[in-house]
This record gives C-alpha cells, structure tokens and sequence, in this order.
C-alpha cells in the first residue's frame, strides 16, 4: 500500500503545490500506516526532485517519455494507472489546478476509484475514509464518503500548507508503455509569460477592481506588489474590459486562490468575487463605500480614497522595509 | 458537424445557502440557472454556428436530471440549442452524471461534447473528464478558445502563466473555462417563442451505482468583525498586517 501524488513541474522546477501536495500525502500516509510515492513526469534534475523527499517523499519515481511533453489527459492517465497498480496505491492525490482537475476524473473512471475534488484537510476517518470539501463556491463545506479502496482526491491550493518530513532520497525512472490511441491530442505552441510570480503560488496578492477606474492606474498595484513580492490579480468586469488580462480574474468564473494576504483595492466584494478568494488567511479592503460588501469578509479595511491610500501604503511598506 | 452541450441545472450565484439537517441542499425559494461555465460552452457552440452554418448541423442540450431542470433546458433552447435531453436521473454524484451521458452518447454520433469546467453547486469539475474516459475519447480541459475551420478544430487550453495550442482527433470531449466566450448569450424575444416548440425528449437512465456518498454539509464559521483603519493612517495598517496577523 502507499499514497501517491502527481507533482508537477514548471520549467524543471517544482511548484509550490507540489512541496503542499507531498506534505499533506505525508500526513495521510501517517494515518494510512504507510509511504509516500511521487511521481514526477518530464525533465528535472535530481536537486529540484531530492527537495520531494525534504518534505516527506520515501520514493521518488521519474518518467521521460518524449509523448509526455505536453500534457496528454488521456496518455497521462494510463501512466498514472500503471504506476497505481504497480505501486498498489490505496489514495492518489493531486494538486485541484487545471492539470488536476484533467486527469483525476479520467483516472477515477479507469481505476473504478471514488473521487473527491477539492478537498481542504486530510481525511477525517480512513475507515470509512470521510473527507471534507467545499462545495457552493466556498460558502459551504460537505463531509463525503469514499466507498471503493482506490481514493483519489485534489486538494486545494493552499488548504494544507507546507511541513518538512525529511526522508532518504530514494529516485526510480519508469518505462510507460503507450499506444497511438492515446495520443490523439497534440500541443501545437505553448504561449507563457515568464519572470511573472503566478497567482495560484503568490502568497501575497494584491487586486484591483473597477474602484481603480482605468488601467492608467495600475502602477501602485504592480509596485506594491513588487515591493511584497506578491502576485497581480482583478475582479472579473476588469479583465473583460481589457484593463487586465484574463489570467487575473480571480473569483467564482475565474482563478480560485488562497493566498496568506489577499489586498482588495477598489473592489465590492460581490458574492462572486469572494467565491474565489474567500479562503485567503487576511484579507485587506480598501474602498471607498464603507457599506461595500467586502468589508463583511475583510479582517482589516481602509474605508477611503483607493488612489490616495495605495501610494501610502507603498511609502509604509518601504519604511518596514527598510527596518526589518 | 453535431455538438452536444451538457448542462447542469443549479442554484442562482447569489443563491444564500441552507441546508436541511445538514443533510441536504434546501431548495426552498432557489432560483435555478444554468451551471454559468455550460452557459458559456453553449454560447460559443451557438457563435460558431451563427457564424458559420455549413460547419454545425446541430446543437443539442443534454442534462441530467428530474423534471424540475427542465425551465433551465428550456431557456438552453431559447438562447439557441435545437433540440433537448433529459435523463430522468437523480444522480448522487459526478461518476453517476458522467455514467447516464455516456450510456446516452454510445449510441449516438457527436463529433463535439463540451462540458463546464465545474458545477457552482457541489465544485466536482469532475464530469466531462469521467464521461471522456467511460467513452474512450481524447479530452483537453480548461479550453479558453474553441473554433472551427474547414472541419478542424482550433483549441487553445489555459495554463498556469499563458496558453497552449491545441489540436485533437474527433469525437472529443471539450472541457471549457471562462475567455471561450465573452459574455453569455440572453435569449431574445423570438428565442423563447420558438423555445416552446423545439423538441425536449425524456428518457429513462440506465441502472448505476455512485462511488461516493455526501454525508454532511457545513456552513462556513462566522468571520469576527472587520477592523477599520483611519484612511490618514495607513502606516498603522502595515503595522498591523506586520506585528499582528504577520502576513508581511
Ligand atoms: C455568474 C456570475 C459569475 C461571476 N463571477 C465573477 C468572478 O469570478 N469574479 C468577479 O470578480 N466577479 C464575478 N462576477 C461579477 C460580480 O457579480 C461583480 O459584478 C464584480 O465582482 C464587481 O467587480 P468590482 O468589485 O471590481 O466592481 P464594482 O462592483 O463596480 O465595485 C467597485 C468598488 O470600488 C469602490 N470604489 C470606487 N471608486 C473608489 C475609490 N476611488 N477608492 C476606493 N474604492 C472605490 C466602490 O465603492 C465599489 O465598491 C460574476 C457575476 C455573475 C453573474
């Protein structure tokens, strides 16, 4: 029996997700009386993979396969089955992002196995295993039960944290075998911005609503977030007037993120925007309208001129900087 | 080409959640949509054949569901799908949903089945991939941008940080996110006229067992009180955000 949990890579390097993913597989390996296994599919060197077992890994396995590089829902899944079997893994656990949410559906059918998305904590009983999600958007929580003996879960971003766990660094490569069935989708161009901090990592993020009234005023919200090494985002009316791109929505229909502080400038707080940032541990609000719903989910809040207060936020923040 | 959207019926986004004993989801006094990502699967479907006819023969709404979902399958009609489907079912999770689609589509020939990312009920996201392995198709999830060109399709998938460009065989199951569409299709006067007389067929699922059980809802614990900050003091919020919640 083992845990295993798919990690993922970016250019080689592993995300933030996947250290959080390798904790919590720890701790339910703990509860399980048993090991972790991770597996890693694509190009990384052995540094970034010996990081995995810092934060409670006891096997690392590696698959390069030249059908792999990008990613393939279909091929993917029967990797990740014949790595289930061989390694009889009772749970198989993923980060709940884009990857997460294309494979662990397909594998749940394939591997005849109960799957529970977004999840928030490690299971409350392993027998029955019982586990806790969110369902309407964050406004509620549901106790589920798993019936088959193959679980597989998507935890959500940030619902865990990290906790080293140090382990032997133990690293196996694996041969897949794949049929040109599975390979009936193909990336043709991969378009990324980079140098960018991504939202879903940022344990800080800074946002924008219409409050800020036009993209002219962005420059606080880029350099406060330089200054606190955070992440950019919006509200949704602000990327579909083109002020941001759409990577920056954040809420029900768009990015759902749980940063440590999450810094709402000029934004309303309607139901659907909270949606996806409610988990945040802080939320700041700054908004005019000392009535505007965000101050209901705010645990500190500026009713003011956003315009006026960012650049005095910024001279602040560089003063503790310039302390600490 | 035929497509078929697959709707879900759920509450309003500004819906106020309740339960009953904890047990299950009151409806009482709900407003029902359609699930806003299946919205947006439909409204492109529609856009591509607006704007080219000769590439789409038909749309088709599948749900599953009760009677009560079928206002929401109507109002599909009336923003511009031909023709709906309901499977009779009060499924008890996604594997349930993904299980009586498939059962339905085997026996037909979509070239296209587009599924929301997720439901804004219970946040599966778990469908349209479950019902693309029943059914052995390719599947590409998080879709941004969806066309047609002289019988190919043109996908573009959203990842962390950018995009990708997509190509896939036929048939597929197209898991689609928000950017597919702008904003979603209202449908106009002649809609819900000629909504009335487009087909709905009722048909009667197929035998299956789900692989999990919702045991127990739970709502949120109650925030404490948001603590305001004099707008000429703003160092006092930095102080705070430093010494007392140390998020910085
Ligand atoms: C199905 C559905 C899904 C949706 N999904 C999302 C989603 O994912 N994400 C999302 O964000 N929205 C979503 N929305 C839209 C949502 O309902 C709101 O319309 C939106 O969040 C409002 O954005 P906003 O706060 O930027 O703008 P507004 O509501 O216009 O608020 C602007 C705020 O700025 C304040 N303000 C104005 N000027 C100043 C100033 N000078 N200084 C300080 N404060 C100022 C105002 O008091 C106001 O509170 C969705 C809606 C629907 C129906």
């Amino acid at each position: 029996m083992s845990v295993l949990i798919y990690t993922e890579n970016w250019d080689g390097k592993f995300k933030k997700l996947s250290f959080e993913l390798v904790s919590y597989a720890k701790e339910v390996a703990k509860k399980l009386n048993t090991t972790v296994t991770a597996l890693s599919i694509g190009n990384v060197e052995e540094t970034e993979l010996k990081k995995l077992s810092i934060y409670g890994a006891n096997k690392i396995i590696t698959v390069t396969n030249a059908n792999l590089s990008g990613l393939n829902n279909q091929a993917y899944t029967s990797v990740i089955a014949e790595i289930t079997v061989k390694e009889n893994a009772s749970v198989i656990a993923f980060a709940h992002n884009n990857t997460g949410k294309a494979i662990a559906p397909r594998l749940s059918v394939k591997l005849k196995a109960g799957l529970v998305t977004a999840v928030v904590a490690t299971p409350i009983t392993t027998e029955p295993f019982v586990i806790a999600k969110k369902v309407f958007t964050s406004k509620a929580y549901a106790k589920v039960s798993i019936k088959s003996s193959i679980k597989i879960l998507t935890l959500l971003q940030n619902a865990y944290g990290l906790n080293e766990s140090p382990e032997a660094f133990n690293l196996e490569t694996f041969e897949p075998i794949l049929n040109e069935s599975m390979l009936k989708t193909t990336v043709l161009d991969v378009n990324k911005i980079s140098g960018k901090i991504l939202l879903t990592d940022a344990d800080i993020v800074v946002s924008g609503g219409r409050g800020m009234k036009g993209p002219e005023n962005w420059g606080p919200i880029e350099e406060l977030a330089s200054l606190l090494g955070a992440g950019t985002a919006c509200s949704r009316p602000v990327s579909d007037e083109g002020w941001r791109s759409h990577d920056e929505h954040t809420g029900q229909t768009g990015k759902i993120i749980a940063p440590t502080l999450y810094i709402a400038c000029g934004i309303s707080g309607a139901i659907q925007h909270l949606g996806g940032v409610s988990s945040s541990k802080c939320i700041v609000a700054i908004n005019k309208d000392p009535d505007a719903p965000i101050f209901e989910a705010a645990d500190y809040g500026i009713v003011g001129d956003v315009l006026k207060v960012l650049p005095d936020m910024i001279t602040a923040v560089k003063e503790l900087k310039a302390l600490s | 080409m035929k497509i078929l959207v697959c709707i879900n019926n759920v509450p309003d986004t500004t819906t106020k959640i309740k339960f009953v004993n904890n047990t299950a989801f009151d409806s009482n006094g709900v407003q029902w949509i359609i699930n806003p990502w299946d919205e947006l699967a439909l409204t492109r479907a529609i856009e591509i054949k607006e704007a080219q006819p000769s590439e789409i023969e038909n749309i088709t709404v599948i749900n599953v569901g009760l009677a009560e979902a079928e206002a929401t399958i109507r109002k599909a009609l009336a923003i511009g799908a031909d023709n709906g489907i309901r499977i009779n079912y009060d499924a008890k999770d996604s594997f349930a949903v993904a299980y009586q689609l498939a059962e339905y589509i085997k026996k037909e020939n979509y070239d296209i089945i587009l599924c929301g990312i997720e439901s804004s009920d219970y946040n599966g996201a778990n469908v349209g991939g479950m019902l693309s392995e029943i059914l052995e198709f390719p599947s590409v999830s998080s879709i941004s941008h969806l066309d047609i060109k002289e019988g190919k399709l043109i996908l573009k998938r959203e990842i962390d940080g950018g995009q990708e460009t997509l190509s896939t065989q036929l048939p597929f199951v197209g898991i689609v996110q928000k950017g597919i569409t702008k904003e979603p299709k209202i449908p106009s006067m002649r809609g819900i006229m000629t909504a009335r007389t487009k087909q709905l067929l009722v048909i009667e699922a197929a035998s299956c067992e789900s692989l999990t059980d919702f045991i127990e809802f739970e709502l949120p614990k109650p925030k404490a009180a948001c603590k305001k900050i004099d707008p000429e003091n703003v160092r006092e919020l930095v102080q705070l955000l430093h010494n007392e919640a140390k998020v910085i």
